[in-house]
């Protein structure tokens, strides 16, 4: 044991003499959450419009003051004629075009109809159907506002509540995802190459003949990113909280206990992405590569995973990050114990002791 | 007009002076040995000379060519061998001949020859198609000094060069150099070795920056009445270690 | 020039014979780029309902019928307990819940007035959104029909309408996936163009073989352009295999032109790989090189717009995307491959682009020739 403590020692000095590297380790992450919480959101404002107006009347040029009433809409330029649309979408800027059929006053008051066409640029789908969500809606009070408060017979009122959110901020969609890729990002990179490292310089082999057993090797090298992860989990958890106003509904106890298990998941990670690789070229390019794009797209933290393809759902669960999404989210935004998030904390330790498992035996071949 | 000329070659890293007013000439053909302890200039010295540092004043001639305004025509002239190994380890040995000779500016028909030749001397023909990481070290640096020299520079600059060498292997590497001698090649070599010194035509030392002894092996250890390079050696720290 | 293709023949031999990393280059992005392609989605639909109807009347079951009928939801659970349907909502089993009052119909006919609650569950505010746009356009259509039916209202006495009509142009099917795949497609190549650069830099440092190139006769310029020209290489080559696979598997429309996509990829790997180069300059250890190029792509890829719209951003961060390239490309081949912009449309982008080269290149030069 005291051996082990020694190594262990020795460990936190080679990390805490390196300050650039500290630096990196803790500055690049704050960095990245307050850059990302803010500027990852799906809720649309300002977005650029070109409006065809071709009557030009009394009511159409207040529809059109009213689309861009709400902050939602910003026109970009009008337009003279329908053959300009198309290039005014090439042009990469418009995301939507309005276009207000001719005499627009005079049928909505004669015929009972204005006639409204709303052309979206739906290169972004998702965008498009949002933004024409959104001009119809406007358009609908502006009729009601045209028509006066008439009471109807027979009104069914709904009141909607937003549980959970009742502003709708996308930060509480966005921010519980950035906290998990980049704290699992960092884990997994800084292990896989700490070790790989030692791989290559040929360390490794120097302190695998001393009297240490391999496995105490690896846990002395991985107790000190242990601690760097968790005081990273820290950070990121306090900014959430302070910056994002992420509320923790939840137990705290439970929510740290949590994140050391989620700590632990992604380092051991890490462990096994080293054990299988020999240089620090090809560990890290297999975190990156490996690990991000999928663990962004998969997790749940962008895209939703109900909206995937079923196979695509299935594999999404050996994400590790989607499970500590959905227990982040569970204890901080709904406030729910261990009685609701036990599933997903039981695969994360399960997960972690495969990982671990699979390094050791790894470990075991190369060594033989 | 002698390969190496210094004269009061000097650098200065800030207040501290690494070398200073080195004043020394190599002649062509000779083994030159430069020794010194650990941190005494001995390695900003020849970085100089290479034409990898620029000296803080003093001048110097490599080749003929002067450190300071002609140091891309000195690297045309110099091969030079690191004591950090210098080969590609992911790489074939004929493919490290084959890169080494083509920056050089060899022709492939060249190199094809040269390949030929330098494989047949080292006698590693069958080796020829294995990657470098496989080699044992010895060979590795006998490899890496043959590659120094395959594009026939005037001088050869070796920094430690049988660093972790078993001394039969270190034996054949200094057949090497002796045959390279014979061709008129000018050797500057820096050791820790002394038996090594030994070899060598004439041997400098470097006390803290200054050259403190330019001789024969042989002149030096009856100027220093000593049995042995060794003792040369241990004299002139000692002094060092008193003032 | 022949000095660098001696270079360019060794880079080539030592990155192929890394049998990881070419599986790493080659296969990987394409593995990712046909997996991950689908699973960029953010369409809503079959949201999952509870209904509580405590009425359980005609009407009311009407409702229910019109919801689950509509395509946007899927009945999840029916039950008189509110608690077992706010259990859903907990566990994420349900992202809606209605709640049908008793005496609804009654109150309806009576009254002419009736409440009826809708509990969404809002983490995913777009979502909730959606389901509340959604539920509330049938609600209110469901609304219209009984009172056109219980009254017999004749649709001329009906107050005006403003009709609205729209068409999804560029799109029409609405498919993420051809959104999707070009903007996927960008951010692999460029992980090979700024990551590898960089590091393979290093590691001559680290190993010490850089200290023996320096004493060839080598020109600095032969080095970098030995080093950068195989990923570029690489790179290129590999956005040709993806925009084929795109073609293949995900039927991506090529309005424009092709050539401008490579024309505008040959410019834009520039700056991503003269970043690398950048990078490699002032670290010492690969671990350190990656890291930093890490934290940029990192940066880059999620401010670029290519998973959230740029439109979205708060305002100095749409500033910022001004300085990030993949931002540029992602909009740049988004608009020739679906929209068909030509030339003339992306020339201005394509100048920043080279702007950017210059500059980022001529920055790495700079510092690399003042530290070796």
């Amino acid at each position: 044991m005291r051996q082990f403590i020694v190594f262990a020692r020795k460990e936190f000095y080679h990390i805490f003499r390196d300050r650039r590297t500290l630096l990196i380790l803790f500055g690049m992450p704050i960095v990245q959450i307050i850059l990302f919480g803010f500027a990852i959101t799906n809720e649309i404002k300002n977005a650029d419009i070109a409006v065809l107006d071709q009557s030009k009347d009394y009511y159409s040029s207040r529809l059109v003051q009213k689309l861009t009433a709400g902050g939602y809409f910003r026109i970009d330029r009008n337009l003279r004629d329908q053959s300009s649309i198309t290039a005014a979408f090439r042009e990469g800027r418009i995301k939507m075009a309005v276009v207000i059929a001719p005499e627009f006053s005079q049928s909505f008051h004669h015929h009972n109809k204005g006639r409204v066409q709303l052309l979206a640029d739906a290169g972004d789908p998702n965008t498009a159907t949002t933004l024409i969500n959104y001009a119809t809606a406007i358009i609908g009070n502006f009729q009601q506002e045209l028509n006066g408060e008439l009471e109807l017979p027979l009104t069914i009122d709904t009141t909607v509540t937003m549980e959970y959110n009742p502003a709708l901020k996308s930060v509480f969609l966005f921010v519980p995802g950035v906290m998990t890729l980049i704290l699992l990002l960092v884990s997994a990179m800084m292990t896989s190459i700490t070790i790989a490292r030692e791989k290559e310089l040929g360390t490794m082999e120097i302190l695998l003949v001393s009297p240490l057993p391999p496995a105490l090797i690896i846990v002395g090298k991985v107790v000190p990113y242990i601690v760097l992860s968790f005081i990273n989990a820290l950070i990121i958890l306090t900014m959430g909280v302070f910056i994002f106003g992420m509320p923790i509904k939840g137990s705290l106890v439970l929510l740290l206990a949590e994140c050391v298990l989620f700590v632990l998941t992604s380092l051991s990670l890490g462990i096994l992405i080293s054990s299988v690789t020999d240089k620090q070229q090809t560990a890290m390019m297999a975190s990156m590569m490996g690990l991000l794009m999928p663990t962004a797209l998969l997790s749940g933290f962008i895209f939703p995973i109900e909206s995937m393809p079923l196979p695509l759902q299935w594999l999404s669960n050996i994400m590790p990050a989607k499970w500590f999404i959905i227990i982040l989210k569970d204890i901080m935004l709904k406030g729910s114990g261990l009685q609701y998030v036990w599933p997903q904390t039981l695969v994360l330790v399960g997960m972690t002791l495969f990982f671990v498992i699979m390094s050791i035996r790894n470990f075991k071949i190369r060594l033989s | 007009m002698d390969p190496i000329i210094t004269n009061g070659l000097t650098k200065r890293f800030g207040s501290f002076i690494a070398t200073n007013a080195i004043t020394f000439e190599v002649k062509k053909g000779e083994i030159f040995g430069f020794l010194g302890a650990n941190g005494a200039g001995k390695t900003t010295a020849m970085r100089m000379l290479c034409g990898l540092l620029r000296p803080s004043s003093g001048t110097a001639k490599v080749a003929g060519y002067d450190v300071y305004t002609q140091s891309e025509k000195i690297k045309q002239n110099i091969g030079y061998m690191s004591q950090k190994f210098s080969l590609y380890e992911d790489l074939k040995v004929k493919e490290n001949i084959r890169f080494y000779g083509g920056i050089y500016g060899l022709s492939d028909k060249a190199i094809k020859e040269k390949t030929t030749q330098l494989l047949k001397k080292l006698q590693m023909e069958a080796e020829a198609d294995q990657l470098v990481s496989a080699l044992p070290l010895g060979w590795k640096q006998k490899l890496s000094f043959s590659i120094a020299i395959l594009h026939d520079p005037s001088i050869v600059f070796l920094d430690e060069p049988t660093g972790g060498v078993d001394p039969l292997t270190r034996r054949q590497f200094w057949d090497l150099i002796y045959e390279a001698a014979s061709r008129g090649v000018t050797v500057f070599v820096t050791t820790h070795y002394m038996d090594e010194a030994e070899y060598c035509d004439r041997v400098s030392i470097m006390v803290d920056g200054r050259i403190r002894a330019l001789d024969t092996p042989r002149r030096l250890r009856e100027q220093f009445s000593a049995a042995s390079m060794d003792d040369v050696f241990l004299q002139l720290a000692r002094e060092k270690a008193k003032s | 020039m022949r000095t660098i293709r001696f270079i360019l023949q060794k880079e080539f031999l030592q990155i192929f014979r890394n049998k990881a990393m070419v599986r790493i280059i080659f296969i990987i992005p394409i593995v990712q780029l046909l997996v991950l392609s689908y699973a960029a989605n953010y369409e809503v639909k079959n949201m999952a309902i509870d209904v509580v109807d405590y009425d359980l009347s005609p009407w009311s079951q009407r409702l229910v019928h019109k919801l689950t009928s509509s395509g946007y939801f899927r009945l999840q659970r029916h039950t008189f307990n509110i608690k077992e349907a706010y259990e859903d909502l907990q566990r994420d089993k349900a992202d809606v819940v209605l709640v049908v009052p008793r005496h609804f119909e009654r109150d309806l006919v009576k009254e002419d007035k009736a409440p009826l609650q809708l509990l969404v569950n809002a983490i995913n505010g777009t979502k909730a959104g959606l389901a509340n746009a959604y539920a509330g356009s049938i609600i209110r259509d469901f609304n219209k029909n009984i009172r056109t039916e219980w009254l017999a209202m004749d649709e001329r006495n009906a107050p005006p309408v403003i009709e609205v009509t729209y068409s999804n142009w560029f799109n029409t099917r609405l498919d993420y996936k051809v959104y999707m795949v070009p903007g996927i497609l960008v951010v692999l190549i460029t992980m090979i163009g700024s990551f590898l650069s960089g590091m393979n830099i290093v590691k001559e440092k680290e190993i010490g073989t850089i200290e023996q190139l320096n004493v060839t006769p080598i020109r600095k310029y032969h080095f970098i352009l030995g080093k950068l020209i195989p990923f570029w290489i690489i790179a290129l080559f590999e956005l040709a295999f993806g925009l084929l696979v795109g073609k293949l598997v995900f039927s991506l429309p090529m309005a424009g032109s092709i050539w401008l996509i490579f024309l505008f990829a040959a410019v834009y790997l520039w700056v991503m790989l003269g970043m690398g180069l950048l990078i490699s300059t002032f670290t010492e250890t690969q671990q350190q090189a990656m890291f930093i190029a890490w934290f940029f792509v990192l940066i880059f890829m999620l401010m670029s717009g290519l998973f959230t719209p740029v439109e979205s951003m708060p305002g100095w961060a749409q500033v910022l995307t001004w300085f990030n390239p993949i931002a540029w490309f992602v909009k740049v081949i988004r608009m020739v491959l679906l929209k068909g912009s030509g030339l003339a449309n992306i020339q201005t982008y394509l100048l920043i682009m080279l702007a950017y080269a210059l500059v980022m290149n001529g920055i790495a030069i700079w510092n690399y020739r003042k530290t070796t």
